[in-house]
């Protein structure tokens, strides 16, 4: 991983995800080292994204790096027309390692082949967000002391849906079972379907959450956007369907977790924040823990 | 004279014939390719019958021998096209093209959200994909697919 940008998921292997998940759970024991001293990591925003943004930043700090970078692109030097190559050439003379985030799918890829340093994706559109999935990741193993054969329920915007892409994806690695809760519209799309068939791995679709959710080890939430439904109508009829409440978990097993890659709207009701199998607040520490990890292995640290 | 005229476009002498190329495709192959700047003698015909395609296209390139990876590029748009070496006027060697692994700078990238639609000078990439005797290309950056249906050339 020393030196290697990491811009998809699949450029990391399952050995390489464990290296991670341990490393992560050092950083977790001892969130506060002096080891980053001297490095110089550049966030470069070119669509705002406070919180991924803040998780990186507070990841750095914790460890006695140093952060150089701007947050939008209407405050950079991309507004007066710079391209996308020259910005990243320019910064690369400055910075050790850049995180980038930007509103073109495959932006970060690009950067990554003309950038001198290594590049981290930190979300190029609807494309990939690496560490975020890193840190579902661990999230999953933390909460549940394995990846292996676990029932993994997905709800929400399945089609549009990245993180759950990327999350379908890495999980592939350690004999899941899947199931997917959207509306029709939102469905996981084929592709994602046709590699799980080629693997050999079940899955399953509902268009409701229901009592199926007892054999549940994982609920993975996504919000569902107004904007993805042609017929603002279909939406209003849907967006209650697809609530999790306090009352619905009821008879489900006690290791199950829910997850959500935040920010929620209304998806889970608030009502659920109390319960122990509520997961996401600590998931999102767990993401300052695992950019930890990864910076420090891509910069030769760790 | 008139008779060597006459054997000036239909025979070769030496060189590359490509048949078998649908006609809606054979300015495309003469792009790929870049027989536009080609400075020995080219002939070539388009609607001309064919029993397999309808209408079909054929080129013919007096003493060039494009190698096989370049006549792999042109599998894109046309995967049943076939090449036949000429040298002193006879058919030495025939082969089909094969369609390549990886597509470089030639194919335009469908996702108008992709980098290489939105940036200047970036070279377009993808991942050669069979599906069921289709070709799909999964673009190197977005990670999108574009079918064959919609691949277009630069
Ligand atoms: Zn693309």
């Amino acid at each position: 991983m020393k030196n290697k940008s990491l811009i998809s998921i699949s450029d990391y292997s399952r050995d390489d995800y464990m290296e991670i998940i341990e490393l992560a759970d050092h950083f977790e024991k001892n969130p506060v080292q002096k080891i980053m001293e001297g490095k110089v990591v550049a966030t470069l925003f070119f669509e705002p994204s406070t919180r991924t943004r803040l998780s990186f930043e507070s990841a750095v700090n914790k460890l006695g790096g140093k952060v150089i970078g701007f947050t939008d692109a209407a405050s950079s030097s991309v507004k007066k027309g710079e391209s996308l190559k020259d910005t990243i050439l320019t910064v690369a003379q400055y910075a050790d390692l850049i995180v980038m985030r930007h509103p073109v799918e495959g932006s970060a890829r690009y950067a990554s082949e003309v950038s001198t340093v290594p590049v981290i994706n930190a979300g190029d559109g609807a494309n990939q967000h690496p560490t975020q999935c890193l840190l579902d990741l661990y999230s999953i193993y933390k909460t549940q002391g394995t990846l292996e054969n676990l029932n993994i329920f997905l709800v929400g915007d399945l089609k549009y849906g990245r993180t759950v892409h990327s999350l379908l994806q890495a999980m592939s690695n350690y004999n899941p079972t899947f199931n997917f809760v959207s509306p029709k519209q939102l469905q996981m799309p084929n592709e994602y379907k046709l590699q799980l068939d080629e693997l050999g791995i079940n899955y399953y679709e509902h268009e409701e959450m229901k009592e199926n959710i007892k054999h549940a080890d994982i609920i993975y939430v996504t919000r569902i956007q107004k904007e993805r439904f042609s017929d603002p109508m279909d939406y209003e009829k849907l967006k209650n369907s697809y609530i999790l409440k306090n009352k619905m978990l009821k008879d489900t097993k006690e290791n199950l977790r829910i997850l959500h890659p935040l920010p929620r709207v209304n998806e889970i009701h608030v009502d659920v924040d109390d319960n122990e199998k509520a997961y996401y607040f600590p998931q999102a520490l767990n993401g300052v823990f695992t950019r930890q990890a990864i910076m420090t292995k891509i910069l030769g640290l760790k | 004279m008139e008779e060597k005229k006459i054997k000036q476009v239909n025979a070769l002498e030496s060189g590359t014939v490509i048949d078998h190329i649908p006609s809606e495709v054979l300015f495309k192959v003469i792009n790929i390719l870049g027989l536009e700047k080609i400075e020995t003698n080219m002939t070539f015909g388009m609607n001309l019958e064919s029993k397999r395609l309808g209408k079909k296209g054929i080129i013919k390139i007096s003493a060039r021998f494009p190698d096989d990876k370049d006549l792999n590029k042109i599998a894109l748009v046309a995967p049943d096209a076939k090449i036949n070496i000429i040298r002193d006027y006879k058919v030495v060697e025939k082969k089909s093209v094969q369609v390549p692994e990886k597509v470089v700078g030639i194919a335009k990238c469908m996702n108008p959200k992709c980098v290489t639609n939105v940036e200047t000078n970036v070279v377009t990439k993808f991942n050669v994909l069979k599906n069921n005797g289709h070709i799909d290309l999964k673009c190197h950056f977005c990670e999108k697919i574009t079918d064959q249906q919609n691949i277009e050339i630069n």
